[in-house]
């Protein structure tokens, strides 16, 4: 882990909306995580960058626990995450209500977009804010058109999902991570499941809500928009921060040799 | 062919009709109720609650529902009167009632037949779409009510529809146990008459017309949303 993180810990405060300590994760003998940070402060936009198998999506589902962490600390608007002693290495969840409670603040879209496909692209977006926020429907849906307005799909609103390309797909999924209103927004591989034309629509979305000052985390292997819409950067290699900051300071003189030759490799 | 026995017989009849119609209905209703939480505890539940839940449904699929009917009410009807109490007690005139007992019957074999429909149902649907809601805040409960149960069910109509069918041509076994819905009162007609086949061809229509009215409501719920295989 390197130093830049462990001083970020130390300054945490209340306007972190996550703050993730010493994560470890393993299955079985295999360790994916080996002891991950990052602190994401309001208006923050990181992104988590590193080859296929370095554990960046496993670190990303771990935040809002759709994986459970080995070990670890993990604290969402303020309020850390109780857990009781682990089981089969695994931490449990201690409080089942909590956990659902602190998932609202974090707007999830998909690599492969996981739209509720029994529902239109409207009741998508208005199925939280309704089912489980307890917002009154007419507000919802006002909210929820406003949000396709935003992602350029208002005219789709009624349409079902199989219906959609799969940019439109993602853009809705955009939307109904963003009609809970929440503190940060968690972005896996956004773009990995589209086909190359569709990639474009989706990061300009991606863009445009970064740019509004919504503190986001986003894994990606678009090693060009990560560069470019993030305030900080993480590499992940093998389960470790192998090296982060500034994209700029990142990509124009690492010291690490496995980051350089990473971004060769996909560029 | 004669007819001239129908306009008689006709009350008789609609009555008969009420009578399928009710344990029709009722049985669907008590039985799908029993299925869905038979179908979930095999694919979500505890170990040992899915072992019993497919033990059920092998049962009763692999054995004959009018052995079970008769087993029911001859059997376990035949032991009650000797049960202490229970004379006296105020069940007693729903437990002399052949209606219950075939209620009761119809019930668990549609439960494990669609037990075992909704298990592969609730199999079918995309992990995915369950995490995202996992992932959106939902509680068990929502995530059932509001995504995995509908999806399931999305993905298994047309062959719910096929297994209430069968349920339906299921119900002239009543008759073995005393309930004279249409096929019952069919074979008045027949003792009565000493008609054999008009009666029949008759009842056959009555079975019909009731098939069409449950694919035409199958058919309407199937159009609410699109399915997978239209898409």
């Amino acid at each position: 882990m390197s130093q830049a993180v462990a001083s970020q810990s130390d300054s945490h405060s209340d306007t972190s909306a996550v703050h993730v300590e010493d994560l470890h994760k393993s299955y079985g003998s295999l360790d994916v995580l080996k002891g991950v940070s990052l602190d994401a402060h309001d208006g923050d936009v990181i992104s988590i960058i590193g080859s296929s198998g370095s554990g960046k999506s496993t670190f990303l589902r771990c935040i809002n626990l759709l994986e459970l962490p080995s070990a670890g600390k993990i604290t969402i608007a303020g309020e850390a995450v109780k857990f009781k002693p682990p089981k089969k290495g695994e931490m449990q969840a201690a409080d089942a209500k909590q956990i659902q409670r602190l998932r609202t603040n974090l707007g999830m879209v998909f690599q492969s977009f996981n739209l509720w496909r029994h529902m239109t692209v409207l009741q998508n977006v208005t199925e939280a804010p309704i089912h489980v926020l307890g917002m009154n429907k007419a507000e919802a849906i006002e909210k929820g058109e406003a949000m396709l307005h935003r992602v350029g799909l208002y005219d789709k609103r009624d349409q079902y999902p199989a219906f959609l390309s799969g940019g439109q797909q993602q853009r809705a999924a955009i939307a109904r991570a963003l009609a809970i209103e929440p503190q940060a927004m968690l972005f896996d591989e956004p773009t990995s499941a589209l086909d190359p034309e569709l990639v474009s629509e989706v990061l300009k979305v991606i863009r445009s809500i970064a740019d509004e000052g919504r503190t986001m985390i986003l894994v990606t292997h678009e090693m060009a928009f990560a560069r470019d819409v993030s305030s900080h950067v993480i590499f992940l290699d093998e389960g470790r921060v192998e090296e982060e900051g500034a994209p700029d300071k990142v990509f124009n003189n690492s010291s690490s040799e496995r980051f350089r030759a990473f971004v060769k490799s996909v560029r | 062919m004669v007819w001239d026995w129908l306009p008689v017989y006709l009350p008789r009849f609609v009555e008969g009709l009420w009578i399928t119609i009710k344990l029709f209905s009722l049985s669907i209703f008590f039985g799908f109720a029993l299925a869905i939480p038979i179908g979930l505890v095999q694919v979500a539940g505890p170990k040992w609650l899915g072992y019993i839940a497919h033990g059920f449904c092998t049962l009763f699929r692999g054995t004959p529902l009018l052995i079970q009917l008769w087993l029911l009410y001859y059997g376990l009807g035949s032991v009650f009167p000797y049960y202490p109490g229970l004379r006296e007690s105020f069940i007693w005139p729903i437990l002399v009632e052949a209606f219950p007992y075939a209620i009761v019957a119809f019930s668990l074999s549609v439960a494990a037949y669609e037990g075992h429909v909704m298990k592969g149902a609730f199999q079918s649907v995309p992990k995915g779409e369950l995490e995202a809601g996992r992932a959106f805040g939902m509680s068990g409960f929502t995530l059932l009510w509001r995504v995995w149960l509908p999806r399931a069910l999305q993905n298994v109509l047309p062959t719910l529809a096929g297994e209430a069918v069968l349920t339906l041509k299921s119900v002239p076994l009543a008759s073995t146990i005393t309930i004279f819905g249409v096929y019952g009162v069919g074979s008045i007609v027949r003792q009565d008459t000493y008609r054999t086949y008009e009666p029949l061809l008759f009842v056959g229509f009555i079975y019909i017309c009731i098939t069409g009215l449950i694919v035409v409501l199958f058919r309407w719920l199937e159009n609410r949303v699109p399915s997978e295989s239209q898409m």
